[in-house]
């Protein structure tokens, strides 16, 4: 479990941002850290990382401290066990594929899980291709393989796939799920993309102005109406045990306890309450 | 027949003043890179300052430190045994000052210029300072210390102002090539000052020409 709260006063372009978050995040989850910009998603994620000390808070993970406020004690990254995929990809351009990706190892360590994660990424071929040669999705894959190969406790994925156009971008959500669930990760993903979100997260964390908002599933975060841009699809299948599949622009939902009120081939406004969601007609 | 002394002196100075700083700006450019401080301002103005002083000045202040009659020299005199002045080691001195900014700034730039992910990143791996120092930061920035050794090394060979301050003209000891070709001059001996500039002016311009071939290569493989 990863418990923190930090406090910081945040310089930004419009002044000084009184920073205050907390949250528990169970092990193994998926969450979403979503907000406008400049709502501080990416200075949680920084603070996590240990590139930027909280003022003062805590961050507790299992029964290790990474930063106590109170003690100053501030973990360096280096021992932190995180894997940090930046939005910017941040390969080192003097090694090629392969290289980036066991430049995570420790000394000694078996190549093993280089050529698991080149295969599991799609990589294998390009192995030996330097970096400027890749384009913008592959490089995001090279930056994901690399964040994994240490085998962190905690991943960090600062809005990741928001250079990317859609046919890439659903790509790429179903590898991160993949590794996500096969690494047996705690994952935070910061996006601002609401569909994203819905597909992606187990719980999402909706910060504003520097400030924890609230917590909760994303599919009710996101379809309660407080998101006015919404979920609209194409209803794809519907299984006999009632769950819907339903086209969204950059992928498919697979929705369980839906109203059974819908055909195949319609289209569709996506909402929910606490535990039902909602299709209707549009 | 004409002494090539000059000319050897004139390479061994350049090529020790850019092996010393090397090795001595390489660290300080990248400390100037991280560091935003009041006193890494002092530093960086005063890295600077040969840009803007004549020759001469920074010469007439290195002639006084380090004579033998004032306290630095006489103390160095003193205890180490070593006389600067009008000597290679005062050469090698006057330069390493003069041409610490050709060295230094080109590889802060190059620092600069590689986003702070590439370090958090490397940081994030489980890698050390120094171990992301040489293995990532270092290998990033090869065209800005290729340009950083190339400055030093033709800008080492072009010194004058400094190197009579301090040197003074001994032939073989203190006489480089830029100061044989004045010495030259002045005693009209136009044909041997022809050979010499001849010489340093080839030399300049193959240094030059390799140095932008290199980085016309690099640039094109370069990432962003």
């Amino acid at each position: 479990m990863i418990d923190f709260a930090l406090q910081k006063t945040l310089h930004t372009a419009e002044g000084e941002l009184p920073f205050n978050v907390s949250a528990r995040i169970e092990r193994g989850q998926f969450v979403g850290l979503y907000g406008v910009s400049g709502a501080g998603k990416t200075s949680v994620l920084r603070m996590l990382a240990g590139f930027m000390k909280p003022d003062d808070g805590y961050i507790k993970v299992g029964s290790d401290f990474w930063f106590y406020g109170e003690e100053a004690f501030h973990m360096p990254t280096q021992h932190r066990s995180i894997g940090f995929v930046f939005q910017d990809y941040a390969l080192f351009p003097n090694m090629n594929v392969e290289e980036n990706i066991a430049f995570a190892l420790r000394k000694n360590e078996s190549r093993t899980i280089v050529d698991e994660l080149l295969e599991l990424t799609g990589l294998k071929n390009l192995a030996k291709r330097k970096i400027q040669t890749l384009s913008g999705g592959q490089q995001q894959r090279v930056a994901l393989a690399r964040a994994i190969a240490k085998r962190p406790a905690l991943l960090l994925l600062d809005e990741p796939l928001s250079a990317l156009d859609s046919g890439m971008r659903a790509q790429l959500q179903e590898t991160l799920l993949d590794v996500h669930k096969r690494y047996g990760l705690t994952t935070i993903l910061v996006s601002h993309n609401a569909e994203e979100m819905v597909k992606l997260a187990d719980t999402v964390i909706h910060l504003e102005n520097g400030r924890f908002q609230r917590q909760m599933p994303p599919a009710s975060f996101f379809l309660n109406g407080e998101d006015s841009s919404g979920l609209k699809g194409r209803v794809v299948s519907i299984a006999p045990n009632g769950e819907v599949v339903v086209q969204i622009e950059s992928g498919v939902l697979r929705l369980k306890s839906v109203r059974q009120d819908v055909r195949v081939n319609d289209h569709v406004d996506i909402s929910c309450d606490v535990d039902m969601y909602h299709l209707k007609k549009s | 027949m004409i002494e090539l002394d000059p000319i050897w002196l004139t390479l061994k100075l350049a090529l020790n003043t850019t092996l010393i700083l090397f090795i001595v700006a390489v660290p300080l450019a990248y400390l100037l890179s991280v560091k935003k401080t009041v006193f890494s301002l002092f530093i960086e103005a005063i890295v600077s300052m040969p840009l803007v002083l004549p020759p001469t000045v920074i010469g007439f202040y290195l002639l006084l430190a380090f004579s033998p009659a004032n306290f630095f020299g006489h103390w160095l005199e003193e205890t180490f045994d070593i006389r600067v002045v009008f000597s290679y080691s005062g050469l090698l001195i006057a330069s390493v000052i003069y041409s610490l900014p050709f060295m230094v700034h080109p590889v802060q730039s190059g620092f600069s210029s590689l986003p702070p992910s590439l370090r958090e990143a490397s940081y994030s791996l489980g890698k050390s300072k120094w171990e992301t120092f040489l293995k990532v930061l270092l290998p990033n920035i090869k065209p800005s210390l290729l340009t950083g050794i190339v400055l030093t090394f033709a800008h080492t060979v072009g010194e004058f102002g400094v190197v009579l301050m301090i040197g003074g003209n001994i032939p073989g000891k203190t006489r480089t090539g830029s100061i044989a070709i004045y010495d030259e001059v002045e005693a009209f001996n136009y044909h041997n000052a022809n050979v010499y500039a001849g010489i340093l002016l080839a030399l300049s311009f193959s240094i030059l020409l390799v140095l932008y071939a290199f980085n016309r290569k690099a640039g094109q493989s370069k990432f962003y």
